[in-house]
């Protein structure tokens, strides 16, 4: 670099000084004084940068078919889950589907049987609708008094997609519900026919038939090409490669809804058909295992949500719980959706204890893990939905409190 | 304002019902196509199929089939434990098996006949499916070994653990805050 051909910092900075006026100054910006080798050619279905890491954590399972992977949520940004990255859970493997075959058979207590295309469904009016999906037993380790290490593996069952598809409804009013029908037994085409009992009310209400997941066909590892979505509801519920929606005046007390998916009190008693995900949050940075780089100013951020609808408020702690102060919500702030919160804080080396907690549209309040265990013991598994504490030390590494 | 809204909601209702009966869409499904999705049980033991199976069948049947994830005699390894735990729920180390949580034994037969053997799920004709269950059930001290189950007598069988499940009482923990 000579003197009389200034740095590209130096441009940097005089067109900072002269603001956006100098067209010219902008062009200068561009000049290489080198020639550049070409980059790679347009292709047909795109990547991400391979400087890029981000990747799922699998749980170990016994067999390779079965198991749950988690959203690397520390990674992310915004609100929607890059659909390569959306938590997993399978009872028996991802079939191979070719949609030219597959069907969805409406039967059971109709009046009018249907068996249904692919081509038949995409033919209707369709909606899009921006939500969260939550695995049920998201978060399940945390019940004990030692969890996992970092967020993903805490609070990685969680994933915010853009779901396309038909309302359910409307193919129920063409099949024709009879009047005794108060159930839809929901069934997949995965090896082992995955079933859950859905309440007919939810079904009329707000389930959809989604072939569509941000943009494009669902990924076969989320259901391709059919998945039933219930919104708010535990992720086990929005069956994958759906194949049967069997109309009956009664639940069907399927494995998945009796000995998985209840939740076992204290008294020996087990709820059933807790579908409902509870408003929840978690401060994704700083999160268990990063480090902060050093003293200074930082901007906490995190992700919350609620299967009831919109988040309305998330409150964060730097003092373990001291004080409360109100993050601020970034848009879109959508109902039973993915909400990002940020809060300004300046880290002085000194020891602290941050956690967020959630307030949705109902006026529900995330509880303390105090509170859930007081009211739940710490065997029934789903549905943990406790304010989450990180230990931020005064090296600048963080950490579980209960890790 | 009140009102208008009301007529706009009435008309959109009016729309919606005079359209339905024209949405064809679909076809009526084949009778393959219903006999394939018939196979899921209903509590009440709607949907079993004939056929019978005895404990004694079973437990061959088990030997072969199922005890090379789920242990010789149901103790669990890679497959789930299936016996034992009954007792344990209330306490700090709930065993939640077949034996002592499972509500319904066609939720057994269901699922033996949808998804197992794990790696080759169908495998089983109905026969087999009852001889297993039957077998199961006998090693939990559910059912005598002479016991044999059928269409009639399996959703007769009363789980030791048919009365442990309650509704679901949610929002239960934590404070509410007043709507805004």
């Amino acid at each position: 670099m000579t003197r009389s051909t200034p740095s590209r910092r130096q441009l940097l900075q005089m067109g900072a000084a002269v603001g956006g006026s100098l067209l010219a100054g902008e062009k200068a910006l561009a000049l290489e004084t080198n020639p550049r080798k070409l980059g790679e050619p347009l292709g047909p279905y795109g990547e991400r940068s391979p400087f890029e890491k981000a990747v799922r954590w699998r749980r170990d399972s016994k067999t390779p078919e079965t198991g749950s992977s988690f959203t690397p949520i520390h990674d992310s940004v915004g609100t929607i889950t890059p659909s390569a990255l959306h938590y997993e859970r399978h009872h028996s493997g991802i079939p191979a589907i070719d949609p030219s075959s597959h069907r969805l058979v409406i039967h059971g207590l109709v009046d009018r049987p249907l068996s249904l295309s692919m081509a038949d469904i995409k033919r209707l009016a369709s909606v899009t609708r921006i939500m969260v999906l939550e695995c049920g037993g998201n978060s399940a380790g945390e019940w004990a008094a030692t969890t996992g290490a970092d967020v993903q593996r805490s609070y990685g069952l969680v994933s915010g997609s853009e779901w396309t598809g038909v309302p359910l409804a409307r193919l129920l009013a063409a099949a024709g519900v009879q009047s005794r029908a108060s159930w839809v037994i929901a069934e997949g085409a995965d090896a082992c026919r995955m079933m859950r009992s859905i309440p007919l009310a939810k079904a009329l209400e707000s389930s959809l038939l989604a072939y569509g997941q941000n943009g494009e066909a669902i990924r076969p590892a989320q259901g391709y090409p059919l998945r039933l979505i219930n919104p708010g509801w535990e992720g086990n519920t929005n069956v994958k490669w759906l194949r049967s929606l069997k109309l009956t005046d009664q639940p069907y007390m399927a494995r998945d809804e009796t000995s998985k998916y209840s939740d076992l009190m204290p008294d020996g008693k087990a709820r059933i058909f807790t579908y409902a995900m509870e408003a929840k949050s978690v401060i994704t940075f700083p999160s268990g295992g990063q480090t902060l780089p050093g003293r200074g100013a930082y901007e906490l951020t995190g992700l919350a949500w609620s299967g009831a609808g919109r988040i309305e408020r998330v409150e964060v702690t730097t003092d373990g719980g001291k004080t409360w102060v109100a993050a601020a919500l970034q848009e879109p702030r959508l109902p039973i959706s993915l909400t990002r919160f940020r809060l300004p804080w300046q880290f002085n080396g000194q020891d602290a204890l941050i956690a967020s907690r959630a307030i949705d549209e109902t006026g529900y309040v995330q509880p303390t893990r105090d509170e859930l265990i007081a009211a739940r013991g710490t065997n029934s598994v789903y549905h943990y939905n406790g304010i989450k504490v990180w230990h931020v030390r005064a090296d600048g590494t963080v950490t579980n409190v209960q890790a | 304002m009140c009102r208008l809204s009301l007529v706009i909601v009435l008309a959109a209702a009016a729309t919606v019902s005079a359209q339905s009966p024209a949405l064809q869409v679909g076809r009526p499904p084949t009778p393959d196509e219903i006999r394939e999705l018939g196979s899921a049980i209903a509590p009440d033991g709607a949907g079993l199929p004939q056929g019978s199976g005895t404990v004694a069948a079973g437990q061959k049947l088990f030997a072969a089939q199922c005890a090379r994830c789920h242990g010789p005699a149901g103790e669990g390894d890679i497959g789930a434990r299936l016996v034992g735990g009954q007792g344990t729920l209330a306490t700090p180390r709930p065993l939640k098996t077949v034996g002592s949580f499972w509500p319904y034994a066609t939720t057994l037969w269901d699922y033996v006949n949808r998804a197992m053997p794990f790696d080759q799920p169908g495998l089983l004709q109905p026969p087999e499916v009852y001889a297993a269950v039957a077998y199961v059930l006998n090693l939990n001290g559910i059912i005598a070994a002479d016991q044999v189950m059928d269409a009639t007598s399996l959703p007769k069988v009363r789980m030791p653990n048919r009365d442990g499940f309650v509704a679901d009482p949610r929002p239960d923990v934590g404070k509410q805050r007043p709507k805004k």
